[in-house]
């Protein structure tokens, strides 16, 4: 972290005074520390987004090119009539306020702008003006304003500090989703060429080698081998897994953090320990090596392309059904998007455990089953052995990822798990967890270096709740299931709550499963995944 | 994208200051590079990590594990972040000309 950063009791100091001036008239300032960097105008190439330009933020001109306000204008069109959601989202919002003090960045920055209701209101004044009567007529006394440069800019700024978390949407009472808000914001601004590098470079990558980070097919496979060799030297268990295997039953696919990052690679070993125990029919993809979908984060169209590529692997390798990874807006994605943009999947099987025979009836269209309902359904059935005192050392609690709270309603499955694989467990408070948990603030893109400072405010009020439970409980593991959370937690708690790590739910599972063949170092409960070892005897472990 | 000079190297890097064309990398453009991370001097231990980051590179086509670069490369991280600052992957892989890693890392 930059030594620049302003200290945590300096930054917790949140100024909530607006501006003097009106809010159509207090223009934009870029602060270091708080917006992203342009994408690369060969990512914008790539994708085949129009006006590919090299850019600065701080540049004067941003080179909207041509006809701007045309292709902004014709771009609210389209969609308005595309969505009904859109639609509907300009015109309902009565102003109530409801989801004003809801958003972590307004909580973290005191910046009006960052109100969902204003953040919505950038974009709903220009409707205004220029697709309704009133605002024809009257202007700004109806809520109207010119489309120009600095408007363009602003959108730039404050579509770009939204994670697309979903929060505030829980809190509207005529439920608008600001996060619906926000993308089709990000998808005008890319009829002019400008998007951030963060969400286009992945997107680029995904298309170009099957991944967000850009490994190609041997490079993933490599990632794996050294994973399996470090898990052999930690467990005493070979879990090699086969690729690309034509007739498996089932398909799994991750966020390829899982086969480069820590901590998520600890999480991998998780899945491939609990595959081997169960000698699972299942094989990985160096094509659909991707479970995160970071179209979602940039156009309709591209969470459509990127999504499609899971389900044709599937069909070219002839799976029954998928498995998906401890990912966060992948299940936003299939829940929510895949059955009307791809789907339903029919030349895939409705999932069933060969373990346990449960149906898992809620993915008969999408064919795709979470790792925490199967793992669940598992220890429900009573097939895993498990010895929760190899985590004895582990005080967790669980930050619910936005998207597979908020987006597929999966609040129990984990802390299940969580319950039966170590001894103790504590939840963060009640209006912090499940349908109104607080974003990691890197969602979305934005977890970038350059963003470091939002991302430090926006992470205020998860951060505050875990000290809340390290001061009150000791714990000392914030468990999450969702790669970014995986990437942008470590930070945000390191500023926030020093003394809490970060984990995957299946890493703890990992730990806790009690292997045929395990190293007699394992079986003592004296090293864990990360090869953390353990040398205190009067704590004892083994088998119980 | 921004050009950056150092004695005479002139190379395209972009807000972070890392190379745009990391085929033009060579031991001249790993010194200029080594300057914006506070290493004034490129010892043999810096030359190890940075020559091994570059061979992985050439194979692989991105950057190592971190766990992987201290395993091959016998450093730990710690002493990856003595010799670079800022960590292996923003001042080791800046200096060895990779590209960032982006995505959900």
């Amino acid at each position: 972290m930059s030594s620049d950063m302003p200290k945590p009791e300096e930054l917790a100091r949140v100024s909530f005074q607006p501006p003097e001036s009106d809010w159509m008239d207090t223009p934009v300032q870029f602060k270091s520390g708080t917006y992203n960097f342009p994408a690369a105008k060969k990512n914008v190439e790539y994708l085949k987004m129009p006006n590919p330009h090299a850019w600065a933020v701080d540049d004067k001109d941003w080179m909207l090119g041509d006809k701007w306000k045309e292709k902004i204008l014709d771009g609210i069109s389209d969609r308005l009539q595309k969505f009904r959601s859109f639609s509907l989202f300009m015109d309902i919002c009565v102003r109530c306020g409801a989801c004003a003090d809801k958003c972590h960045f307004f909580m973290g920055s005191g910046d009006p702008k960052n109100m969902p209701v204003l953040r919505a209101e950038l974009l709903r004044s220009i409707y205004r003006k220029n697709f309704t009567v009133a605002g024809k007529l009257l202007g700004s006394l109806a809520g109207g304003r010119e489309l120009t440069e600095d408007v363009i800019k602003e959108w730039y700024y404050y579509f770009y500090q939204c994670t697309e978390c979903r929060r505030c949407s829980v809190f509207c009472p005529y439920g608008i989703d600001t996060a619906e808000i926000t993308m089709i914001g990000r998808e005008l601004l890319y009829e002019l060429g400008l998007g951030i590098n963060w969400a286009l470079e992945p997107a680029a990558n995904c298309f170009r080698t099957g991944n967000h980070l850009g490994l190609q097919p041997h490079t993933f496979k490599d990632n794996i081998e050294f994973v399996v060799d470090e898990l052999e030297t930690a467990t005493g268990i070979n879990a090699m897994p086969s690729f690309n295997r034509k007739g498996a039953e089932i398909l799994f696919i991750t966020p390829s953090a899982d086969v480069f990052a820590e901590p998520a690679i600890y999480t991998l070993m998780g899945y491939l320990l609990l595959f081997k125990y169960l000698d699972l029919d299942v094989t990985f993809s160096s094509y659909a090596s991707e479970g995160g979908n970071f179209g979602l984060f940039t156009s309709h169209d591209t969470i459509k392309s990127l999504n499609a590529k899971m389900y044709h692997e599937a069909e070219r390798l002839g799976v029954k059904w998928i498995l998906g990874g401890e990912c966060g807006h992948m299940w936003r994605v299939v829940h929510q998007y895949m059955d009307t943009l791809n789907g339903p999947a029919n030349h895939l099987e409705v999932p069933r455990s060969p373990i346990t025979g449960t149906v898992f009836e809620n993915t008969r269209s999408t064919k795709m089953v979470h790792i925490c309902e199967f793992t669940a359904d598992l220890i429900k059935h009573n097939k895993l052995k498990l010895d929760p005192r190899r985590n004895r050392k582990v005080i967790p609690t669980f930050h619910d990822s936005c998207n597979p709270a908020r987006a597929l309603g999966l609040f129990e499955e984990p802390r299940y798990i969580l319950r039966n694989v170590c001894e103790q467990f504590y939840e963060m408070p009640e209006n912090t967890i499940r349908e109104q948990t607080f974003c990691c603030a890197g969602g979305a893109g934005l977890g970038n270096d350059e963003n470091m400072e939002m991302r430090l405010r926006g992470g205020l009020p998860r951060g505050n709740a875990v000290s809340y439970v390290r001061d009150k409980h000791g714990v000392n593991m914030l468990a999450c299931i969702c790669a970014i959370d995986k990437a942008t937690l470590p930070p945000l708690v390191e500023y926030w709550a020093p003394g809490v790590g970060v984990c995957g739910v299946h890493e703890l599972l990992g730990n806790a499963l009690i292997m045929p063949g395990e190293s007699e170092e394992r079986k003592a409960g004296k090293i864990n995944l990360r090869a953390e070892e353990d040398d205190d005897e009067s704590e004892g472990g083994g088998d119980v | 994208m921004a050009t950056f000079e150092y004695e005479g190297v002139s190379i395209q890097v972009d807000e972070d200051g890392f190379m745009e064309e990391p085929e033009k990398w060579n031991e001249e453009v790993a010194k200029a590079l080594a300057s914006t991370e506070g290493v004034t001097e490129l010892t043999e231990d810096h030359w190890k990590v940075v020559n091994y980051l570059r061979d992985y590179y050439l194979k692989f086509g991105v950057a190592p594990m971190i766990r992987k670069l201290c395993k091959e490369s016998k450093y730990s991280l710690k002493q990856i972040y003595e010799l670079f600052p800022s960590g292996p992957a923003k001042g080791a892989c800046k200096v060895a000309g990779l590209p960032k890693p982006t995505g959900c890392v």
